[in-house]
């Protein structure tokens, strides 16, 4: 029972960076109906600005984690603009082929640039271990969690509570009467990429302080589980995303504690097709039908 | 008279057939002369079995993707299945290597009505992650799985050469090419074009979708066979997504229907990876590059939906009056 609860607890923290992934998805996802599979080497690039800006520029954590955001969200607005905007009217597969080219553009330039090596991330958050009851927390897992869920909730506010938010809700609902109701459709589409590019950055980080390495190929997995997660919640649904983020987390860490850690990646994916096959449209998704 | 009792169109596409045929037979020759001159090293052999291999591989997966509109990035998958079921035919059970190759094909075309019976029902991009994720976990399956070495890879003898991929790569594009254009094959491209039309018409959508995915998977499942005979190992690694999405770009470049465009991406495919083969790196931007410019500036590939056809022919075409004579 104790093991199991203290999978239970290392999956907490690895879901909620799973879930941080799984938003931009979602997002992406929700307002232009694309699978955005460079997202995942967004979350890598964001591991290696954290990686630099404190190795080299010798910034503390909450730096760290702005500028890795930062640099991250442009990213994901340049190719928005370069790759998927060009293609926007085209059919859904086409951009799904450019997504898949512009993640192996990434990852390979990456490697080309900075050797397929991995390197050891800083060590940028206090590393002591609290004691409740047989189970181990660290403070590392605590701080990942305190910060996907503050980002979450400042999401949620803007999502609801913003005039960006509401215009971002009426683009995903209608594009077209959101543009004739006044809706800059691009830009919303750019801030959306922003946004998603941004908690993918951070996640980047923060996966980088709690694993301790980081190397070009790392976003290859997590972004296609996180990816599974958006799927498992509903896509297009932020609270979703969330709870699907969550429950990948934990499953794979039961997994991994519980079998064996090889049959970790192949989890996701049984998920993803049992989801896929029982309810489609996700846990929290509604049913639609395709009209002729 | 004899000759001129068949009408025209019948002579027309046997005279094609002759001299295609004639033109396959040629290269082979010329390869095979090429070969024992010693112009063609070992080193390019090696180059030339892949590029067939890849033909294999881009033909069948573009009966997937291009004919039948089903988007599968698990090509690879198939391909490990094939690769591994083959050599555990003849290196586990002493079979044959033609029988190897056979039980390659079936147990790849079984894996994908397995995995097709549930997952076509998904439509674009869920299906697309759905193969994925069967790829990888297919990968993981045999990672785990000792009786074939693990994750240490299994070793195989070597026994498919040069003629076999040769032969295979050419019957492949046969098949297919004529499966396409029987009244299955377009029932596949009507399913592409618009599937609730399709199925308005009498098409059973779902049996098509899943008789192309078998069909493709079988091949795939061939041609990882015929490689696992001829680079003495494998590994789980060597039929990671990389691989799927290298066949990917294989139809996408050649164009998506058309299959003389994935023999020759194929062809141009491998022999760009010999020459780049030391800057692995700049190879794969490249390949993205490549990926993302067909898209924006030319969705349809090189060949678009068209085929070639070789520009000889020795009969004069005498379109105006079977036009006269039809009217």
């Amino acid at each position: 029972m104790n093991e199991f609860l203290q999978q239970v607890i290392n999956g907490l923290s690895l879901g909620s960076v799973y879930a941080l992934i799984a938003l931009g998805y979602t997002m992406v996802y929700g307002i232009v109906r694309l699978i955005n599979f460079a997202h995942g080497d967004i979350y890598m690039i964001g591991a290696f600005i954290g990686f630099f800006t404190t190795r080299v520029l010798h910034l503390s954590f909450i730096p760290a984690l702005i500028l890795s955001m930062a640099c991250a969200s442009l990213l994901g607005v340049i190719i928005e603009r370069l790759a998927y905007k060009p293609l926007r009217h085209a059919p859904r597969i086409a951009i799904l082929i450019t997504a898949i080219g512009v993640s192996f553009l990434i990852e390979y330039s990456m490697i080309w640039a900075f050797s397929p090596q991995p390197r050891a991330y800083p060590d940028l958050l206090a590393n002591y271990q609290l004691q409740l009851a047989g189970l181990i927390i660290t403070a590392q897992q605590l701080f990942i969690l305190g910060i996907a869920i503050i980002l979450m909730l400042g999401l949620h506010f803007l999502v609801q509570k913003t005039k960006s938010g509401k215009a971002m809700r009426a683009v995903s609902y209608d594009m077209d009467a959101a543009a004739l109701m006044g809706i800059n459709v691009n830009s919303v589409i750019s801030f959306t990429f922003a946004i998603g590019s941004a908690l993918a950055g951070a996640a980047g980080l923060l996966v980088g302080v709690y694993y301790n390495r980081i190397d070009p190929l790392m976003g290859i997995m997590p972004g296609l589980k996180a990816f599974v997660a958006a799927v498992l919640g509903g896509i297009g649904i932020i609270p979703g995303a969330m709870v699907g983020g969550i429950i990948m987390g934990v499953a794979e860490s039961l997994v991994s504690g519980f079998l064996s850690s090889t049959y970790r990646d192949a989890v996701a994916f049984a998920i993803l097709i049992i989801i896929l096959l029982v309810k489609p449209t996700g846990l929290l998704g509604k049913r639609s039908v395709e009209k002729v | 008279m004899g000759l001129l009792s068949v009408p025209q169109h019948r002579l027309e596409k046997m005279e094609r057939q002759l001299i295609w045929g004639a033109f396959v037979v040629l290269l082979y020759l010329l390869i095979i002369g090429l070969k024992a001159l010693g112009i063609i090293d070992q080193y390019t052999t090696n180059n030339l079995v892949l590029a067939g291999i890849y033909v294999i591989l881009g033909v069948s997966l573009n009966l997937i993707n291009g004919f039948t509109g089903q988007f599968s990035i698990g090509h690879a998958g198939f391909m490990s299945i094939g690769a591994y079921f083959g050599a555990i035919a003849t290196v586990k059970f002493g079979l044959p290597f033609a029988l190897a190759l056979l039980m390659g094909g079936l147990v790849a075309a079984l894996a994908g009505m397995l995995i097709g019976l549930p997952t076509l029902r998904l439509r674009g991009d869920y299906l697309a992650i759905a193969t994925l994720g069967f790829g990888e976990i297919i990968r993981v399956v045999f990672l785990n799985w000792e009786y074939v070495g693990g994750a240490r890879g299994f070793s195989v003898p070597r026994l498919t050469n040069f003629t076999w991929v040769y032969v295979i790569a050419v019957l492949t594009v046969v098949i297919i090419r004529n499966w396409v254009q029987s009244a299955h094959g377009r029932a596949c491209i009507a399913v592409r074009e618009d599937e609730v039309a399709a199925s308005a018409m009498g098409i059973n959508t779902t049996l098509y979708k899943v008789i192309a995915f078998s069909v493709g998977a079988a091949f795939a499942g061939i041609a990882g066979a015929l490689y696992a005979h001829y680079f003495f190992l494998i590994a789980p690694h060597s039929f990671g997504f990389l691989r799927s999405v290298e066949v990917l770009i294989i139809v996408v470049l050649g164009g998506l229907g058309s299959i003389s465009g994935s023999v020759i991406a194929a062809i141009l495919l491998t022999g760009l990876s010999m020459l780049l083969a030391n800057w692995p790196y700049p190879r794969l931007i490249i390949y993205s590059l490549t990926l993302i410019g067909i898209m924006i500036y030319r969705p349809g590939g090189l060949m678009g939906m068209r085929e070639i056809a070789l520009p000889i022919s020795f009969i004069k075409k005498k379109g105006e009056e079977r036009q006269l004579g039809a009217s």
